[in-house]
């Protein structure tokens, strides 16, 4: 393996996955630098979403390798990678709707003894002590997304808009390197777009990598330096959205996917 | 003086399903696992904890004569470990492999019970298991009174213990998994390895309950641990509240007073050489009364409360 | 070993065969674990049994022995009964309960629950009504005639082998080559699709209950012939029946019977060393050792 400069975080090779024959996600590779932020836009059936479940761990590659930071995790599932450091938000957010909302971000944290049987019977006081700290810090995280006026709520009772920002405090909970964001604008009323997209740009800011999939192009327009634009399982091309979108192939693509 | 003494003993045996019915609720109420074979795990703790206590017999390997506490220690172990065999060979199957597989369970080791004489004592069991406060045997009162005692601190123990883990980080975690296993998974969580727990805690708890069974009784029998026993629980757990631990003992009063006193109106109403017909009654009956219930108030008679972890504070406003 | 062991195997074998057609059925289109299955066969003996002294009460002339078997006209008379009662029975059951709990949305583990209720209050109803004294169909003592290289049989177990092959053929003509068998394959891939597709899935429904109870009760009353007829033979049965059904595949018709014939002969072999008292813990071991090796069955799919 060559040598992975220091600033790459996350490193996919040749990612590729197909579905009963069909090729969706096609000898994709993808570098990410550290805090960096990169956005992966395409039309329908472009196979982003399926590149972001290769990348989350929620389907196994067919072939292909994905190192973040050095560690491979390639064959690992998607309960190994948070901890590895690569948290991921739902299309639809899947908050536990019975459980508060503070409880939900309480549960991404990493390593507390007390999740495990014996150290909850044996331990309590550690575990006590960690909850104590998990318990400030999901505070400071619910502030953050404007959520703490909700914290003893279940998490049914939230809109979508702040489903996304649950699932946001949540990620950031597992203290991530990458967080991967599936279509975080989708379903959210405009009043809260700007209140997502400041606080993906603060998380950004505080040096986490974002890679956005996402179709709201004035979302990728004000978050992302760079883009990558997938066609037909691959990328077809990669720059500035503004310069990106005015290539002929891109636009190409585009009209071809839309219906009718 | 003698029904109150009938009474304790009542209770006694009421508080031993209370055990098993709790470890249930560990299972199914708060995990969702099925365990079709309750009868087999409890009649396990109740042999192992009998062989590991009774005294040295010529006509079988163990009677170890080591104390009850040695007893029901050695009892949750082997519930332990069997309900990990299970739950590793069938937790990543659908869910009624787990019910098969259990079922199985029960029926293979009332074979053991029957068969392994010179383990078990075969078709006419184990005597001399030693009971606690044996002193007091001469009085009937005293003695169930004192086993009351006992076995109601037992129950008290787990529930706090029981109550305890449910808003633990383990008990969050395992309702985080319950409610959205892929979400949980993306936050880490391993939902086989959380199941496989609970499913192991259930089970040590259901074979205490065989233990502390076989003590206040003194003699245990293949016969004490038919699949009636499983069907019994369960219509407990239902009928109290899956997913409340209260609800869990409540059920057991409640299944076991209709139970006794149903038997005693049989023994009134029938003669005596249509009684054991007329038992089988009283299984329809408990049968009907578990699909109803399942049919019409699935959540039980104190259905389950949200818990929150603890540790959670108040917020400081001004922090 | 006793080559002997073969013909009590096939004989075994079959009564579980036929048993767990059923079982594998409801579990494949209806998606759960039917506890009650066992007290199908159990009831159909029974019922079977009722309406063979009926018959036998109110036509005399029907009394006389069908040489070379055992029993008189009446039984076969009885079982087409026996096996039309059944099948109401357990409609009726889908229709007071399992049909109730699916149209709420229950899950599919409350409903193995409920069966598992169930089958413990239809277990206990035949015991009070017929009590637990073992009942026959017929007292006949019969001769097992030697069938060369030391096997023997009497004509009763060669019609039950026999019968059963016959059955279980055209059942799996019928579900392979019909258009019903076609939409049962249908309901049981995909109960939505299949709705979409205008199949009617309720009257998949019904028909599966009618060959998962009728084949119940055909192996009940062989069961009731070669053996007795208790209360609790289905309970006994039950354990035997879901390790074939899940050792032939879920959903897979010769699957059930291969995977009966497969326990009945284990089962048979198994006793000669191990001693009969042992017998339930085989099935028990050959299912644990299916969960292990081949969870998907002998003819299931992987991964379903």
């Amino acid at each position: 393996m060559d040598q992975a400069p220091p600033s790459l975080l996350l490193d996919a090779r040749r990612l590729a996955k197909a579905f009963g024959g069909m090729t969706v996600v096609n000898e994709m590779s993808l570098q990410m630098g550290r805090g960096e932020i990169l956005g992966i836009i395409g039309p329908n059936g472009a196979g982003k979403t399926t590149l972001f479940n290769l990348l989350a761990g929620a389907i196994p590659l067919d072939r292909g390798q994905i190192v973040l930071d050095g560690q491979d995790l390639s064959g690992k599932g998607p309960e190994a990678r948070i901890g590895a450091g690569l948290a991921r938000t739902f299309q639809i957010p899947r908050p536990f709707a019975r459980m508060t909302v503070l409880e939900n971000v309480m549960t991404a944290a990493q390593g507390q003894s007390g999740e495990g049987l014996f150290s909850a019977l044996l331990a309590p006081a550690r575990s006590a002590a960690q909850e104590r700290a998990n318990a400030a810090r999901a505070r400071d995280l619910l502030d953050f997304v404007s959520l703490s006026h909700l914290e003893d709520q279940p998490a049914a009772v939230l809109s979508g808009g702040q489903r996304k920002l649950l699932e946001l405090a949540r990620a950031m909970m597992a203290e991530p390197r990458l967080i991967l964001l599936d279509e975080p604008a989708a379903g959210v009323n405009p009043a809260l777009l700007d209140l997502i997209i400041d606080r993906i740009s603060t998380v950004n800011a505080q040096g986490v990598a974002v890679l956005l999939i996402e179709h709201n192009m004035e979302m990728i327009a004000r978050l992302c330096p760079r883009v990558i634009v997938m066609a037909a399982g691959k990328p077809l091309a990669e720059g500035r959205p503004e310069d990106v979108s005015r290539r002929a192939d891109v636009i190409e693509v585009y009209l071809e996917g839309m219906p009718g | 003086m003698e029904l109150l003494a009938y009474c304790a003993f009542f209770l006694t045996i009421a508080m031993t399903y209370a055990i098993i019915c709790l470890g249930l609720n560990v299972q199914w109420g708060q995990t969702g696992l099925f365990n079709v074979g309750i009868a087999g795990f409890v009649g396990l703790g109740g042999y192992i904890s009998a062989i590991l206590t009774t005294p040295e017999a010529a006509e079988r390997i163990g009677g170890f004569g080591l104390p009850i506490a040695a007893g029901w220690a050695g009892a949750m172990l082997g519930g332990a470990v069997l309900s990990l065999a299970v739950g590793l060979l069938t937790l990543r199957m659908r869910s009624d492999y787990l019910a098969i597989t259990t079922f199985g369970i029960a029926v293979a080791l009332q074979l053991v019970f029957q068969n392994a004489e010179t383990l078990t004592g075969g078709a006419f069991g184990m005597a001399f298991v030693p009971r606690p406060f044996a002193g007091f045997q001469g009085n009937a009162f005293a003695f169930n009174l004192a086993n009351l005692a006992v076995t109601c601190a037992v129950v008290l123990a787990l529930y706090l213990l029981l109550e305890h883990l449910l808003r633990s980080p383990w008990g969050r975690t395992l309702r985080a998994v319950r409610e959205d296993e892929v979400a949980a998974q993306a936050l880490g969580k391993n939902p086989a390895s959380l199941r496989l727990q609970a499913f192991a805690l259930g089970g040590a708890i259901m074979a205490l309950a065989g233990a502390v069974q076989a003590h206040f009784i003194g003699f245990i029998a293949p016969g004490n641990f038919l699949p009636m026993m499983t069907f019994q629980v369960w219509a407990m757990l239902i009928v109290g509240g899956s997913g409340n631990n209260r609800g869990a003992i409540l059920g057991a009063v409640l299944v076991w007073a209709i139970w006794a006193l149903s038997g005693a109106l049989i023994a009134e109403v029938f003669p005596a050489d249509q009684q054991a017909r007329a038992a089988s009654l009283q299984i329809v009956v408990i049968g009907v009364m578990l699909c109803l219930i399942l049919l019409w108030r699935p959540q039980g008679i104190l259905p389950e409360i949200r818990s929150v972890s603890r540790h959670l504070g108040r917020r400081h406003k001004d922090q | 070993m006793n080559p002997q062991a073969i013909i009590d195997g096939l004989i075994a074998g079959s009564t579980i065969g036929l048993g767990a057609i059923g079982l594998t059925l409801t579990y494949s289109i209806l998606r759960f674990a039917n506890f009650t299955h066992g007290d199908f066969l159990a009831w159909g003996a029974y019922l079977s049994l009722s309406l063979m002294g009926l018959i036998g009460g109110l036509l005399a002339e029907l009394g006389v022995r069908l040489a070379p078997f055992s029993f008189t006209l009446a039984l076969p008379l009885a079982v087409v009964g026996g096996i039309a009662l059944t099948v109401l029975l357990a409609l009726a059951l889908d229709k007071l309960l399992f049909g109730r709990l699916r149209a709420r949305g229950a899950d599919a583990i409350i409903i193995v629950m409920a069966s598992f209720g169930a089958s413990m209050a239809l277990r206990s109803l035949l015991e009070f009504i017929y009590t637990a004294q073992p009942a026959y169909f017929t007292t006949a003592l019969q001769i097992a005639k030697p069938l060369g290289l030391g096997l023997r049989a009497t004509p009763d177990q060669l019609l039950v082998i026999g019968m059963t092959f016959v059955l279980v053929a055209v059942l799996h003509l019928i579900v392979t080559h019909s258009a019903m068998g076609r939409a049962m394959r249908a309901v049981s891939e995909n109960p939505a699709l299949a709705g979409v597709y205008g199949i009617d899935v309720a009257q998949i429904v019904r028909l599966t209950w009618i060959i998962g109870a009728g084949m119940a009760c055909i192996a009940g009353v062989m069961a009731g012939l070669l053996v007795q007829i208790r209360p609790y033979m289905g309970f006994d049965l039950l354990l035997p029946l879901f390790a074939a059904a899940i050792l032939g595949g879920i959903g897979s018709i010769p699957g059930a019977m291969i995977g009966g014939l497969i326990i009945g002969l284990a089962e048979a072999f198994a006793v000669q060393i191990v001693g009969a008292e042992w017998r339930a813990a085989i099935s028990f071991v050959i299912l644990v050792l299916v969960l292990m090796l081949r969870p998907q069955g002998l003819f299931g799919k992987a991964g379903g």
